[in-house]
């Protein structure tokens, strides 16, 4: 069972076990309407350090509520790590401490007294290695986070079961075998799994690191398509390595480098007139 | 500071030599091949009609296949790179390339116009001395010659001011066409030459609209600006032979 303790780790509809006396039912508080052109996260001057190493440094910047952001830069950037820290997941490694401050809808993440298991459901993650729970069938991946939020009424999750299945583009070829494992499907679709599994207790923002990473093209396609889909009730931030994938299903880009932000603008700007020399030389694959 | 920051330093922007550098590069060699094609094409056709040579049209419509080949050499190395996803001054690159390539084929076409109406006016005495063609030539080729030499030592400005020229070729154009409208009614026997002579004052006017058209797609690669369209040009103001 060596993928059980990654796949706890990972899915951030697991994380709501320890308080399940915040927020249960249905309709989860973070799950407020959101207009398009709000800020959906605020960050200025955001420093990040795992012990002595700085990993982040002094990062400010304004992400669109329902607009796909994506993040690039070369291994070690700081992508990943920045990413953790918009849902808090950073601090499952010891050590870190962060600077600065970094606002989700005007709401503090890092304010005190804020759970960041509370912001985990508000702030979903899908990983670059699909990680459904192996014990579980499709159905019940897809309502663990429901259930653990202490909703039993059958009507609601089987609505729930549907609507994430459907927005996560899956329903179709699973409706016929819900009660199978999750690990039967393949692993394009096991990584729609765990987007429905996230889109199942309703957050607002969905973080994606290499959400296709290990993907074939035609897999590829379709979590793509998924994207644009999900950028008309969802803010989507994601990290990828594949300057295409950028290009195509992003609105904005931020370029990253050595824990800098050293470029965002509109996804059409960055890779046909980037400003900066350095993003320019990565988008071309001319660096190193 | 990250220590990472100072020891890593920033990225290297020349790498070595790859295939796909190589494939750039070839690219932009072979537009500026197809350029000098067109160029010389034009000024062939040219000195054809002034010096009544026909022979030497007739090499402009003999060559005109090599122009065409260029055109389509580079439509298939582009259509290559864009197959490996170019970005930011590479995608530029890459389709300004194939919209220069296309101006430069309709520059080739339109000498070889030139070549064959020169032959035809061979056929016959020379109507007038030749002064607002041979004028208009210039003028387009130096639209021509510097759009292209703008291309290679990337320098937008130049281009940008090859665009303003188009207006007097326009000009010169459309007081060629009053006064070979004139000859006609004053002499029908002169309306064949008359009409050979339109056209190809029509040609040079159109030479230099995709020399224009060059210029700002330069402009375009080197600035990421479209300047298309931009000026106020009064569609009033044009004649039916402009």
């Amino acid at each position: 069972m060596s993928t059980l303790p990654e796949a706890a780790q990972a899915a951030p509809a697991s994380e709501p076990i320890r308080i399940t006396s915040s927020a249960p039912g249905p309709a989860p508080a973070g799950a407020l309407p959101v207009e398009a052109g709000e800020i959906a996260f605020d960050i200025k001057n955001f420093s990040l350090w795992y012990g002595p190493r700085q990993a982040l440094q002094d990062v400010s910047i304004s992400i669109p509520a329902k607009k796909v952001t994506a993040i690039i830069g070369p291994s070690g950037c700081g992508k990943s790590t920045f990413l953790r820290a918009l849902n808090r997941m950073h601090e499952l490694t010891p050590g870190t401490r962060i600077e600065g401050s970094l606002r989700h809808f005007g709401a503090d993440l890092y304010g005190p007294g804020v759970e960041a298991v509370a912001i985990r459901r508000r702030v979903g993650m899908v990983f670059q290695k699909s990680n459904p729970f192996p014990t579980m069938s499709i159905a019940e991946n897809v309502l663990v986070g429901l259930r653990l939020n202490g909703v039993r009424d059958k009507a609601v999750l089987q609505r729930r079961l549907e609507e994430s299945l459907h927005m996560a583009a899956l329903w179709d070829e699973v409706k016929d075998h819900l009660h199978r494992p999750g690990t039967s499907l393949s692993g394009g679709q096991q990584q729609r799994l765990c987007i429905a599994r996230s889109l199942a207790v309703q957050p607002e923002t969905l973080l994606m690191d290499e959400p296709c990473s290990a993907l074939d093209p035609i897999a590829t396609a379709k979590i793509e398509e998924l994207i644009q889909t999900l950028r008309e009730a969802y803010t989507v931030v994601i990290v990828t390595h594949n300057m295409q994938q950028a290009a195509r299903c992003s609105d904005r880009t931020a370029f990253f480098y050595l824990g800098r932000l050293i470029e965002y603008d509109d996804t059409r700007k960055m890779f046909t007139n980037p400003s900066n020399a350095q993003t320019e030389a990565y988008v071309s694959g001319r660096f190193g | 500071m990250s220590p990472a920051a100072s020891a890593e330093g920033p990225p290297r922007i020349n790498p070595p030599m790859t295939h796909y550098t190589e494939e750039m590069n070839r690219l932009k060699e072979s537009l500026l091949a197809m350029a000098s094609h067109a160029e010389s094409a034009l000024t062939r056709a040219m000195r054809a009609l002034t010096e009544r040579d026909d022979p030497l049209a007739q090499s402009v419509i003999d060559d005109d296949n090599i122009i065409d080949q260029f055109e389509v050499e580079i439509d298939d190395i582009a259509i290559h790179l864009l197959a490996k996803a170019p970005v930011a001054t590479d995608l530029r690159l890459t389709t300004a390339a194939m919209k220069i390539s296309q101006n430069l084929e309709r520059i080739g076409d339109s000498a070889v116009t030139i070549a064959r109406r020169a032959i035809d006016l061979g056929t016959e005495p020379q109507l007038k001395p030749y002064i607002d063609l041979p004028r208009m030539a210039t003028m387009s080729l130096e639209m021509l010659r510097d759009s292209i030499t703008a291309f290679i030592n990337r320098e937008p400005d130049k281009a940008r001011a090859v665009v303003p020229r188009d207006v007097e070729v326009d000009n010169l154009n459309r007081q060629l066409h009053r006064e070979l409208s004139s000859f006609m009614v004053e002499r029908p026997a002169s309306i064949t030459r008359c009409l050979n002579l339109m056209v190809i004052s029509k040609c040079l006017e159109r030479i230099a609209d995709h020399a224009t058209n060059i210029a700002e797609d330069v402009v375009y690669l080197y600035e990421a600006i479209d300047i298309r369209h931009s000026g106020q040009k009064n569609l009033e103001d044009k004649d039916p032979g402009s």
